[in-house]
């Protein structure tokens, strides 16, 4: 077997990352050097995987290969390695007060991210599924990751999200390997380009392990009647780790489904699911008051609409790869707000705690817009816009018109609290029941503007420039991924 | 095509644009008199469009195309989605275009020296300029999704309108408006989609005529063009959100919403229910010309108990739009005509409308009809004007409310047979009601003993901002032409 090692950087810039990160460290225990040898890396990552780009597979025995640079490869190993620098940046407050040692938690995030990398190039299952694992992996430890200052109030909602996390994730991958082991039984194959639908007399059993491996990683993704476990997660999740669990994660969980259906036919499956998810999230979404909780419901019902995509097969891959970019660039820039809104290393808070936020601070409210408004599928941003015209358009195309106007009601749902908790930044302070002199005064001492750190505040710009400028060039996220 | 007329094209959609844009960085003085002026600067290439319909006529032959816009601008977008950026602009569309600069212009100007009370001032005109681009790009679409796309800009900043500067129920209203209309406009885009997938195509000029699209498919898309547009225009019974987001709008945002914003209802149903899926205009027109002729008795009907004057003139929208719906639903030339005619009329008169009830609102600080009386003995200028206003509103000959309406009716009576006879008669029944509500109204307001003291004086911004609505009133009823001049050839080639 011969092993084309230029294939392979952007893994070896990605796994270099990590160790580097794991060693600065080590050798120097300096937070700042550590954090910017960490986001060197990370820019070094989505530069080699651009750099190489498509070429030939590698890791060959005969025909059948287990790295596979396609163009949807290369575009998220460029989305992985961007959205943990951008989650590094969003942890960089909390950081700096030592609510999450920086050392550990740098490695683990670039540790999550090599998994993240070898995701998209797998042309294996067994690949996969270490790719989906070395990414969740050290998302167990990252959600419980989180350190008290002496004197401040101790809670275990981080500790038992993780356990929550843990037990799940652990099923959901016994789930996937079974599908897969079963499929194996049935039609011998472990590579992708080799899997079939199984025929004679195994073809239930290679049937079951379809549906299962669908099933598996459904879990991942969040997706209806799968997705308890992400709430309570994102909710005692510290924000950042929120952030990349309703991003990079859910696009490892949609990259890894998009390798089963668009070879075999689980159309059934993964249509139910997709009706289920998207019209679940958006009903529970009504009437959250938590924030992270609300934007958890949403991210699920996000969801459903990828899934909708990849019912078609092999023909939605391209539109839900487009809806999944599209979605976890806003999703950051959401979440890149709330943290931005809260204290350090604080949760997400009650939606009340947001009150004219977007008065207090202008520019993070407009942001906030611009990411709310494009989750919901609309304007200023065109990002969101063409994303749920790219979905439909897919469904139409193929002859799935029911499935669009589930779609389409659901977009309508869905605006419902979008437009709540997006009116809530911008109401005017209450007048309190008791006589006081001055409301505007009251209202400044309960909801105090806070400044916003250097580094959120940056992601964010980068985040979304991006969103406007992919928003008026669509075609060139289409032109990247075919 | 000359390259001049192509720059106008964008610039009436993107200076609003960059005027926006430029506002949310300006600091807060200088937003009035910025807004004002890029909102007077998206007038002029406005102003310069229709020197290009001349060539248009040196194009003519035999075989015409279906919609030959007097200038034209088609660049690929996204040629994944079938998207070209392909802005155009043809007798159809220019009457809405031209109301739409100018209405935003005054509303500006108003708000400019009457800022309501809300939000920043800063924030409204910068919502008021995307309005306009965004309504300015759905009239000017020559493509689908296009359209699509500008139909949706406007959502959310009519929304903020409401919600930042409305009246007391004003999130409930505002919500209910933007829940309803994104509802409108989602099956709008499966029906967009819908065509453009089976046709291969989303240009509304290589579509106009329904080409390329087989029976089944037209039936389909124009169910869900109707429907969409209904929610927007609005259509009995799908009505519900508009008096709620009229009664709560502030007096700005009533004027946009009635007077251009429910247009796109009806321009779209022309353009592209009637235009792209002519078929399935024709299969559901007897239904849409019962239900517009429901929506002109039940408006009436309803405006004869109103009792708040905002409330009153809202469901009076219904009503009208019912008439323009009438029109459309005859797919004859008169109809059609005169739909274009009424949508023009009614957003002439129903700005200055809400213009004058919003003056009176903010004088009486009641809008309440029982409270209110005797305007003509305390502010005898406001009861004309008013009184002008709605008898224009309730078609007088003469004035701009009389053509649409009596010629959507002579439309039904052309068509012929029993149902388009049946609806006629009603519809004209319906035009006797609305005389009865309107007259009712000026009994309650401009008659009578004296309610609420309103103080007289009318300020030189209410001037500025009435005077060219009334002189266009006038204007329209007297010479019809100025709307109709250039429509009668793509209308005929609409319906052929």
């Amino acid at each position: 077997m011969t092993i084309d090692q230029v294939t392979l950087l952007p893994l070896y810039a990605a796994s270099g990352t990590a160790v580097l990160v794991l060693l600065m460290d080590l050798l120097f225990a300096r937070r700042t050097a550590t954090v910017v040898a960490f986001a060197a890396g990370g820019i070094a990552t989505a530069a080699s995987a651009i750099v190489v780009g498509v070429r030939p597979a590698t890791f060959c025995a005969g025909a059948e290969c287990s790295w596979v640079p396609t163009p949807l490869a290369v575009t998220m190993a460029v989305m992985f390695a961007a959205l943990t620098v951008g989650v590094l940046a969003l942890s960089s407050p909390s950081l700096k007060i030592g609510a999450a040692p920086a050392g550990e938690f740098c490695f683990l995030l670039a540790a999550s991210m090599t998994g993240g990398v070898v995701i998209g190039y797998a042309g294996d299952l067994i690949t996969l599924i270490v790719g989906l694992e070395t990414l969740t992996l050290p998302l167990y430890i990252l959600v419980g990751l989180r350190r008290f200052a002496p004197g401040e109030k101790v809670s275990t909602a981080g500790a038992s999200a993780s356990i929550t996390f843990f037990l799940i994730s652990v099923v959901s991958t016994a789930i996937a390997l079974l599908g897969a082991a079963l499929n194996y039984a049935a039609t011998g194959a472990i590579h992708l380009n080799h899997l079939v639908a199984g025929i004679g007399p195994l073809g239930p059993v290679a049937q079951t392990g379809a549906a299962l491996l669908v099933i598996g990683f459904a879990f991942k993704v969040a997706a209806v009647p799968l997705h308890a476990w992400a709430p309570p997660t994102y909710e005692g999740a510290p924000l950042p780790v929120a952030a990349y669990l309703s991003t990079a994660s859910k696009l490892g969980g949609v990259l890894a489904l998009v390798a089963i259906v668009s070879r075999l036919d689980v159309a059934p499956v993964v249509a139910a699911l997709a009706v289920l998810t998207m019209t679940t999230g958006n009903l529970v979404a009504l009437r959250q008051q938590r924030m992270v909780r609300l934007l958890a419901w949403s991210s699920i019902a996000q969801a459903g609409y990828i899934l909708a995509a990849l019912a078609l097969g092999a023909e939605g891959v391209r539109a839900a790869a487009v809806y999944a970019v599209f979605f976890v660039l806003l999703e950051f820039i959401a979440f890149g707000v709330v943290v931005a809104l809260r204290p350090p290393a604080s949760d997400g808070g009650d939606l009340l705690a947001y009150r004219g936020a977007g008065r207090r601070h202008p520019w993070l409210g407009a942001a906030w817009v611009l990411a709310i408004a494009g989750l919901a599928g609309l304007p200023p941003g065109l990002a969101g816009l063409f994303a749920k015209v790219t979905v439909v358009d897919a469904l139409i195309d193929q002859g799935w018109g029911w499935l669009a106007g589930f779609v389409a009601l659901n977009a309508v749902i869905g605006l419902a609290y979008y437009v709540r908790v997006t009116a809530n930044l911008y109401v005017t302070p209450p007048r309190p029941g008791i006589q006081v002199v001055d409301p505007n005064l009251l209202e400044a001492a309960t909801h105090p503007r806070l400044p916003v750190s250097r580094a959120v505040a940056a992601a964010l710009i980068v985040a979304a420039i991006t969103a406007v400028a992919i928003g008026f060039a669509p075609q060139l996220l289409f032109d990247a991924l075919s | 095509m000359n390259d001049v007329y192509q720059v106008m094209l964008v610039a009436a959609v993107a200076l609003p644009a960059a005027g926006a844009a430029l506002l949310s960085v300006l600091p807060i003085r200088f937003a009035g008199p910025t807004a004002t002026g890029f909102a007077a600067a998206a007038l002029i290439p406005i102003i310069v469009l229709p020197f290009g319909h001349d060539r248009g006529w040196a194009t003519y032959a035999a075989d015409p195309p279906t919609v030959s816009p007097w200038a034209e601008l088609d660049l690929s977008w996204v040629p994944a989605l079938h998207l070209h950026f392909h802005l155009g602009v043809d007798g159809v569309s220019y009457p809405l275009v031209a109301l739409t600069g100018l209405l935003t212009l005054l509303c500006c100007a108003y708000t400019m020296w009457r800022p309501p009370a809300g939000g920043s001032p800063r924030t409204l005109l910068g919502l008021l300029l995307i309005l306009e681009a965004g309504i300015l790009g759905t009239f000017l679409s020559l493509d689908l999704i296009l359209f699509f796309l500008f139909f949706e800009v406007t959502l959310l900043p009519m929304y903020a309108v409401i919600a930042g500067w409305g009246g007391e129920d004003r999130r409930r209203a505002a919500r209910k408006f933007v829940l309803y209309t994104l509802f409108g406009s989602v099956l709008l885009l499966i029906g967009v989609l819908t065509v453009a997938v089976h046709a291969g195509t989303a240009d509304i000029v290589a579509l106009t005529g329904g080409i390329g699209l087989s029976k089944g498919t037209q039936y389909a898309a124009f169910a869900l063009f109707a429907v969409a547009f209904a929610v927007k225009a609005p259509l009995w019974p799908l009505h519900s959100w508009l008096p709620d987001a009229h009664t709560q709008a502030p007096t700005v945002g009533s004027v946009i919403l009635a007077g251009v914003l429910l247009k796109m209802g009806t321009y779209g149903l022309i353009r592209v229910g009637v235009g792209v899926t002519p078929l399935g205009a024709r299969w559901a027109a007897p239904l849409l010309g019962i239900l517009a002729v429901a929506a002109i008795l039940a408006g009436a009907l309803i405006c004869l108990k109103q009792t708040e004057l905002k409330r009153l003139i809202a469901y009076s929208s219904v009503g009208h739009m019912g008439f323009v719906l009438l029109g459309i639903a005859t797919l004859t030339t008169t109809g059609i005509q005169a739909a274009l005619l009424g949508n023009v009329a009614h957003g002439l008169i129903t700005g200055l409308l809400f213009f004058l009830a919003g003056a009176i609102k903010d004088r009486a600080h009641t809008g309440d009809l029982a409270d209110l009386g005797g305007l003509r003995e305390t502010a005898p200028r406001l009861a004309g004007l008013l009184g002008f206003a709605a008898i224009a509103s309730l078609g007088l000959p003469g004035l701009a409310g009389f053509w649409g309406e009596a010629f959507a009716v002579v439309a039904a009576v052309e068509r012929g047979g029993v149902l388009w006879t049946i609806l006629a008669v009603l519809a004209a029944i319906g035009g006797a009601l609305t005389a009865a509500y309107f007259l009712r109204l000026l009994r309650k307001v401009t008659h009578g003993p004296v309610g609420t003291p309103v103080s007289p004086a009318i300020a030189g911004v209410e001037w500025f901002a009435w005077a060219p609505l009334v002189a266009l009133t006038l204007a329209v009823g007297l010479v019809p032409t100025l709307v109709l001049a250039a429509t009668s050839l793509p209308v005929e080639a609409l319906i052929r």
